[in-house]
């Protein structure tokens, strides 16, 4: 329950922040992609702002033995640059250029049930699944 | 030709929503030692591993309520789209595929993968920005679908 509860409220506070900043938006999005004209930096603060909290942040949680409400941490361990790392990202960064918009948002913007997002997320359910089925071992 | 919406810089509204984001990634990581990567959450959705599971659709609609609760409670925000409903499937396709390939999307390598110093999110970010503003620049100044 107290894993459920966390998890929640942790999805809550992460939307609250993309709707108040604006990534919520694709057409912010577009602009801070865009680096020749109507740049708009606010997504820089975005990002940066975050990584200044979870950075310091981090270190404090990894001093911990274990999580407040789960046995261990599952933190990735793999440090391997591969093609599949290098190939994915670029697809997505491909597709985000193209909508302004990549997960968190997308499920944001889903909920007020704008037609164009809700068609890019059952697109990418569709691509996540491509994936799971192209790539995945058998059995696992 | 489709008309480029502007949208002013915002940077204290940048700055508390960045915070926002970071508090809730480092709250995920303590309380239950999760990583808030989003498009692992939403497929791990469809896990068959109960646990794992769980976690990720309490979080993912704990996502979905941030709108409700907003719009409940502040009002209407901007959600602007540009693009045709034909390039919105193709991108999603895109999006889907390839998060899932590179294990991480804006949130899990952007955020999380660059304030744990890991050098194969800091590739990653460096992939998806550099080929984002590659495609922006392809659709507004050689009129790609336009």
């Amino acid at each position: 329950m107290n894993v459920l509860l966390a998890s929640l409220f942790c999805g809550l506070i992460f939307g609250f922040g993309l709707i108040i900043s604006g990534m919520s938006n694709p057409a912010r999005v577009l602009n801070f992609l865009d680096w020749s004209n109507h740049w708009d930096p606010t997504l820089a603060l975005v990002m940066g702002g975050a990584i200044l909290v979870a950075l310091p942040g981090f270190k404090w949680v990894r001093k911990r033995q274990q999580p407040l409400f789960t046995e261990s941490f599952d933190i990735p361990t793999t440090s391997k640059i591969d093609a599949k790392l290098i190939v994915g990202s670029s697809l997505f960064g491909i597709g985000w250029g193209i909508a302004g918009l990549c997960p968190g948002p997308s499920i944001v913007g889903a909920v007020t049930l704008n037609t164009d997002i809700l068609l890019f997320v059952g697109a990418m359910l569709i691509g996540m699944w491509a994936q799971h089925s192209l790539f995945s071992k058998k059995g696992s | 030709m489709i008309t480029w919406a502007n949208t002013p810089f915002e940077p204290w509204a940048g700055l508390a929503g960045g915070i926002l984001i970071g508090c809730s990634v480092v709250l995920l990581l303590f309380t239950i030692g999760r990583i808030a990567g989003i498009s692992g959450a939403i497929a791990g959705m469809f896990t068959k591993q109960r646990v794992e599971k769980t976690w990720r659709i309490a979080f993912i609609g704990g996502l979905m309520l941030s709108t409700v609760i907003y719009q409940l409670f502040v009002g209407d925000f901007p959600v602007i789209t540009q693009q045709s409903s034909v390039w919105m499937i193709v991108a999603g396709l895109l999006v889907g595929f390839g998060t899932r390939l590179g294990s991480g999307c804006t949130s899990g390598h952007g955020v999380a993968g660059i304030a744990r110093l890991s050098s194969r999110s800091i590739v990653a970010t460096l992939c998806f920005i550099g080929f984002a503003v590659a495609t922006v620049s392809l659709f507004r100044h050689i009129n790609w679908g336009g």
